[in-house]
């Protein structure tokens, strides 16, 4: 079975340390013993939620907030750039989710 | 363990290095052809140099303390002959440091040629004279000062490549050592964290201060220390990435904040600050890329970096030694020829966090014994230096006795 490891008791995402797709992971960390179901596909270090998590609301990670829900998550969605914002870094708001490039530098 | 010893070259300061280079230092970027030139194909040589025609107080400050860095064990500096920074003075404070140096301009020599062949027999002479005098002693863990930086991160660096990193770090200052960590830009909300860490109230104060100096910076540049390849690798803001990158300090207290050029005055944890400090000329990013910060960390006088990757970066550094570990099995698969320790490891389950960190505790003992790491073997060795402002610091804070 593949697996995701959450850091700290009050973290509300893991991180997959594997490509996964609509399926079930372990939880390594302290989160062991218990799973999650993973939707869609998610690549290996990208976050995915433990539990629903409101618009507005903090991510947590490392027991820390590291960020805000742009989006309601629902548990087992991947976590990342499409519903999560930095609190202090307004430039990240125009990276693609996806490849990470920066969007807003003109090239012509 | 913490007993080891290893043969290390002992220089007239007293510090001990891992290696014996000759350093080649060009003085403006029209120097650079003849410099590269001159160290093409010489084995134990290192070039180093910097851009710009008009001079700046921190480059110098930077470049001095690489020229007498306890790896290096002889200099050649090399001019055009109009710009700013003096070949003359650097090689005044290398024969102050008791350190074999020779030092031309371009201009005066005739051009291309005839300066690669003068500089190719001032190496030649050098290298033999480094060697020759070369005293080698004991060497062990309170001799030895190591810098980390992590580059091309991604979501398994705070999980096992930083944090294994910290476990070191934590044996190493156990063992009298010194363990400097920078890219104070990547501790974004980790304030409080920093704090109370601190060793003592003057720490805190220097701790407190050095956040503050580097959010206010990113905020006025409208850039944070993360990039694409971040993004792609699973680090969603700033604040997440901080959290994993800070993890490479270990637990042990922070002794303080030091600047670019300033040896760690006594053994511990120290965070090395260089972000610039307010100036009028105030321009660029502050890490521009990761090989300025490992300058900044030889320049505090480490003799090896261990730089950790998630993505695979393929930096090493001139003078200092970079033993290469990441935290992503994959990368180290993928890249087996550039990676020198696989942290990924721990999260397959296959090692323990603390088996892990007695490996890298022995591998790191390995390359200061003489043991090429993978991007020496490679030849990786960018450097940077740069135009930027820095306060000068104190002087009785540079003392390394």
């Amino acid at each position: 079975m593949k697996h995701c490891f959450q850091v700290d008791k009050s973290d509300n995402v893991s991180t997959l340390l594997d490509d996964a797709n609509d399926e079930i992971l372990e939880i390594l960390g302290v989160g062991q013993n218990a799973s999650l179901k993973v939707l869609g596909p998610v690549k290996m270090g990208h976050k995915v939620a433990l539990r629903d998590i409101e618009a507005g609301l903090p991510i947590v990670k490392y027991g820390v907030p590291i960020g805000v829900a742009t989006r309601d998550i629902v548990k087992g969605e991947w976590v990342h750039l499409q519903n999560c914002r930095s609190q202090v870094d307004l430039r990240s708001a125009a990276m693609d989710p996806h490849s990470g490039a920066a969007t807003d530098t003109h090239y012509e | 363990m913490s007993k080891r010893t290893w043969p290390g070259y002992l220089r007239p300061d007293g510090r001990k290095g891992v290696r014996n280079i000759v350093l080649v230092i060009y003085t403006v970027e029209c120097a650079s052809h003849v410099a590269k030139e001159v160290a093409r194909g010489e084995e134990d040589v290192h070039v180093l140099g910097f851009p710009g025609c008009y001079d700046n107080d921190y480059a110098i400050r930077l470049m001095l303390a690489l020229a007498t860095h306890p790896n290096v064990g002889a200099v050649l500096v090399i001019g055009l002959g109009c710009e700013y920074t003096q070949p003359k003075r650097i090689s005044e404070v290398v024969a102050k440091s008791g350190r074999p140096v020779e030092w031309f301009y371009i201009q005066d020599k005739g051009g291309t040629p005839n300066s690669i062949a003068l500089g190719k027999s001032h190496l030649a002479r050098l290298r033999d004279e480094a060697r020759r005098s070369a005293v080698l002693v004991s060497m062990g863990w309170p001799d030895l000062t190591v810098g980390a930086e992590c580059g091309g991160s991604d979501g398994t660096s705070g999980l096992a490549g930083n944090p294994v990193v910290g476990a070191f770090y934590d044996a190493l200052v156990n063992f009298g050592g010194r363990a400097i960590f920078e890219e104070t830009v990547e501790m974004i909300g980790l304030r409080d964290i920093m704090l109370a860490r601190a060793a003592s109230p003057e720490a805190a104060k220097q701790l407190q201060a050095t956040y503050e100096k580097a959010v206010r910076y990113c905020q006025s540049v409208r850039q944070f220390s993360i990039a694409p390849g971040n993004f792609a690798g699973g680090l969603t803001t700033i604040e997440e990435k901080s959290m994993g990158a800070f993890a490479k300090g270990g637990l042990r207290p922070i002794q303080g904040v030091i600047r670019v050029a300033q040896p760690p005055p006594h053994p511990g944890l120290w965070i090395l600050d260089s972000v610039p400090d307010e100036h009028f000329m105030q321009f660029g990013y502050t890490n521009p890329n990761d090989t300025e910060g490992i300058m900044d960390l030889i320049s505090a006088g480490a003799q090896i970096i261990l730089f950790v990757t998630g993505r695979g970066s393929v930096i090493g550094s001139p003078i200092a030694p970079l033993i290469k570990v990441t935290g992503n099995y994959r990368t180290f698969e993928r890249m087996r020829d550039d990676m020198d320790f696989n942290a990924g490891r721990v999260l397959l389950g296959e090692l323990s966090m603390e088996e892990a960190a007695k490996e890298l505790t022995d591998l790191v003992a390995q390359v200061a014994s003489g043991m090429p790491s993978k991007p020496e073997t490679l030849g990786h060795r960018e450097y940077f230096v740069m135009y930027k402002h820095q306060d000068t610091p104190a002087l009785d804070a540079g003392c390394h006795a």
